[in-house]
């Protein structure tokens, strides 16, 4: 029989998945930012089982919430990144040091 | 093995190859494809969780409208993906540390976990009678509208700023002078010539 357990590993190893790729891909925005909806992703599978096997609709209404946080960011940061290309020609993480930070 | 058990099998071990091929593919392109997939099979463990409102809104807010978005900004910007991808072995080592110590560090907090006893009391909105998506709707629009007119003034925002970010006014192009056309009126826009019968212009 399939148990929270199951999910929650699931969830795990996804956002295991999603930190591995922002480490990976150091200079590639896009891949980065896909990385961070795979994490997104893992949260609100977490969310919807523990919704699910708790009998607690809650968890549902948040994943709602959490699911338009993603999508504002994703779009946000496209946005970001497309001005990025515009001025620098390149999308590569290293070279955003304008500000020398 | 059950059908249900296959199915949650079948959804999980795709869910978790989408991932990891979004994040190890060459081709930002079929990055994006590999995470339409991901998002798929997990709207499908959605739907074995019971939560098909959730699913479905998966399935039309991230495949529909945020994968496109990606992929319309992977085909739009014109870089050369094979020099960013040429030092991943580099990273390769830090990466997987990290990801194992995170691992081990959820594996640790799950060994520890257990129910409390009174939490079953605690339930704040059980799920009743209803069907899914109404019962998320009653839920969402009487507990949780203020939250919900939050999160609609969140894609507002987001839609505003993504519009101001990459507006441009280029100059070389011809563009509608609304003005111009609105203060044009026929005594200077037109001339009349009285044309003598015979002899033309």
């Amino acid at each position: 029989m399939i148990g929270l357990e199951h999910y929650l590993t699931v969830a795990a190893a996804l956002f295991v998945i999603g930190v591995f790729g922002l480490f990976l891909n150091r200079k590639n925005v896009i891949i980065m930012l896909m990385s961070i909806e795979l994490m997104l992703l893992a949260v609100n599978i977490n969310m919807v089982a523990f919704s699910s096997f708790l009998g607690d609709l809650v968890g549902q209404v948040f994943t709602l919430f959490i699911l338009t946080v993603a999508a504002a960011e994703a779009a946000i940061g496209l946005a970001i990144l497309v001005c990025f290309f515009r001025v620098r020609g390149t999308i590569d993480v290293e070279d955003v040091n304008v500000m020398k930070g | 093995m059950t059908v249900a058990a296959f199915t949650f099998y079948a959804f999980a071990v795709t869910t978790i190859t989408g991932g990891l091929m979004t994040v190890l593919s060459r081709n930002p392109v079929h990055s994006v494809l590999w995470l339409i997939l991901a998002f798929l099979s997990s709207a499908g463990l959605f739907v074995l969780l019971g939560a098909e409102f959730v699913a479905m809104l998966l399935i039309i807010v991230y495949v529909g409208a945020v994968a496109v978005l990606f992929l319309f900004v992977v085909m739009m910007l014109d870089v050369d993906f094979a020099s960013l991808k040429a030092e991943m072995t580099k990273y390769m080592p830090l990466g997987l540390l990290i990801g194992v110590i995170i691992l081990m560090q959820l594996a640790l907090a799950f060994g520890v976990w257990g129910y409390d006893e009174a939490a079953q009391a605690r339930v704040a909105a059980p799920t009743g009678d209803f069907p899914n998506t109404g019962a998320l709707g009653l839920l969402l629009y009487d507990k949780y509208i203020l939250l919900f007119q939050l999160a609609g003034l969140i894609l507002l925002v987001a839609m505003i700023g993504a519009i101001v970010l990459t507006l441009r006014h280029r100059i070389d192009i011809k563009r509608q002078n609304i003005v111009a056309q609105m203060m044009r009126d026929p005594a200077k826009a037109m001339e009349l010539k009285d044309v003598k019968p015979g002899q033309g212009l």
